[in-house]
């Protein structure tokens, strides 16, 4: 493996990284993102939540189709507060009593 | 955490793997109490422990509070180097903002006490926050509550550096373990999860705002109920914001991590159910970037990467739930932190542990007690932000 592999460009994780942190015991996606910090940067896991899943299962043994997905969090890009703050004419205001609730915890 | 198995018994059995729990048992064994097992309903951190926004402030309504938060920042600062982790920990400060006279009021109440304990509060005009802050619109308030050494940490960090602890010193953790029934077999509880069944002398719930239902389990009713909290964080940004910034009457707050992020979140309203709700609302995003950009117009082009939830856990008079449950030996409670037992649990942990080895208690024993609320001797804390 070379010695430093990122697989999270955003918050620079290495393959490397996701090898420790299934040694230390943290082999679920949701526990290596919260072990490692990957995906949670502007890309939020788009660009390597798949690499990371791959090195979870090569280092732990686990068949990568077993690997459950982390929570995918909103807005689906990065947003400026200024499209989202309610300036009393956009149509944020009206849209402010949609329950809006996505399933995901 | 890797598939563990249970052991038959242990001494001490906790219920909870946040942080709470975790430094529970981490202090036990630290005293020389190795056998205690931690049980999780799914992964560690996934609770409030991983959902929050990190903040430790000293600035309370309450001596037990303050007095508390002045020790647990003490540990917090000790820390990264005590247990080999970084924690992220800033010591900033934290700036509450408030509009009305009838907040300056009990603000100028609580400053007295705090500086009596020994913080270093002062309440000073919106010119003075604007000189800490620039970036402030000083119309949107008329005085500030500025304590400077009041700090941000980055939670993670802290729950892996209490399981690597408590499980070199010979505890055990166990994920995906959900307690699906606990039994009274003589003096013991047999503690029946997900991945099989462990005998112990004691249990302590520290199961946040999943612990209603955990006490259900042995027949307790708790007055403690669940509240969904939202929170944000933006795309990282050169560092610029030394204090945690607060709206004492919109319960907005951010502060800026040592990552650069913007993170925080404000209070919405919501029917008191006993659903632990975790979804992510349009409404939350709008109330808060508006809240956010009207406090500081120059936020407005700061883009938000991400939203999520976490559950507090309250209680009617803002104070926790400690103790050996009455009428249940050997059943402890450790709930009911009202969205900060993550400040709270470094110094509350600690002397839990004394207290169940019968070294020591804490008058927080005493005054946290779930009796109180069947005589009434409740103290109202009213910093509760969120």
């Amino acid at each position: 493996m070379p010695r430093k592999l990122i697989l999270c460009r955003c918050e620079d994780v290495t393959a490397a990284d996701v090898v420790h942190a299934v040694a230390s015991g943290f082999a679920e996606l949701e526990e290596v993102k919260r072990y490692t910090g990957f995906g949670t940067g502007p890309c939020q896991g788009k660009e390597c939540l798949r690499a990371v899943a791959l090195a979870i299962a090569a280092a732990s043994g686990q068949a990568p189709e077993s690997l459950l997905p982390f929570t995918t969090r909103p807005p689906l890009v990065p947003t400026e507060l200024k499209w989202l703050a309610d300036d009393g004419r956009g149509p944020a205001s009206s849209r402010a009593d949609v329950p809006g609730d996505d399933p995901g915890g | 955490m890797a598939a563990l198995p249970l052991p038959p018994s242990a001494d001490v059995v906790i219920i909870g793997g946040g942080v709470m729990g975790l430094a529970i048992a981490y202090n036990l064994a630290r005293l020389g109490l190795t056998r205690v097992a931690v049980v999780e309903a799914t992964y560690l951190a996934s609770g409030a422990s991983g959902r929050n926004g990190g903040g430790l402030r000293q600035q309370w309504s309450t001596e037990m509070n303050v007095r508390l938060m002045q020790e647990s920042i003490a540990i917090c600062a000790a820390f990264a180097q005590e247990m080999g982790i970084n924690v992220w920990m800033r010591q900033g400060g934290y700036l509450f903002l408030m509009r009305t006279e009838a907040t300056r009021a009990e603000v100028e109440r609580n400053i007295t006490l705090q500086n009596r304990c020994g913080v270093p509060t002062r309440l000073i005009s919106p010119e003075d926050a604007r000189a800490i802050v620039p970036e402030l619109d000083v119309d949107r308030f008329t005085a500030a509550s500025y304590n400077p050494t009041d700090a941000v940490v980055f939670p993670w960090p802290f729950l892996w550096g209490y399981a690597g602890a408590a499980t070199k010193l010979g505890a055990t953790i166990h994920t995906d373990a959900a307690v699906t029934a606990i039994d009274r077999h003589g003096s013991d509880f047999v503690v029946t999860t997900a991945r099989g069944t462990i005998t112990a002398g004691r249990v302590v719930n520290a199961a946040g705002a999943w612990s209603p239902r955990v006490a259900r389990l042995v027949g307790l009713e708790l007055p403690n109920w669940p509240a969904r909290h939202e929170i944000l964080s933006t795309e990282p940004l050169k560092p610029f914001l030394n204090p945690m910034v607060s709206v004492l009457e919109s319960g907005l707050y951010f502060s800026q991590s040592l990552r650069g992020e913007l993170v925080g979140g404000i209070t919405l309203h919501e029917p008191r159910t006993d659903d632990i709700k975790l979804g992510s609302r349009l409404a939350f995003l709008r109330a808060m970037a508006t809240a956010m950009t009207e406090l500081m117009p120059r936020l407005g082009d700061v883009k938000v990467v991400r939203q999520w939830a976490g559950p507090y856990d309250l209680t009617s008079d803002g104070s926790p739930i400690v103790g050996e449950a009455p009428g249940l030996p050997g059943f402890f409670l450790c709930c009911g932190f009202m969205g900060h037992g993550f400040m709270m649990a470094p110094v509350v942990a600690k002397y839990y542990a004394l207290h169940l080895l019968g070294r020591q208690t804490h008058p927080f024993f005493e005054k946290w007690r779930l009796a109180r609320f069947a005589t009434g001797a409740t103290e109202r804390e009213s910093m509760i932000i969120g």
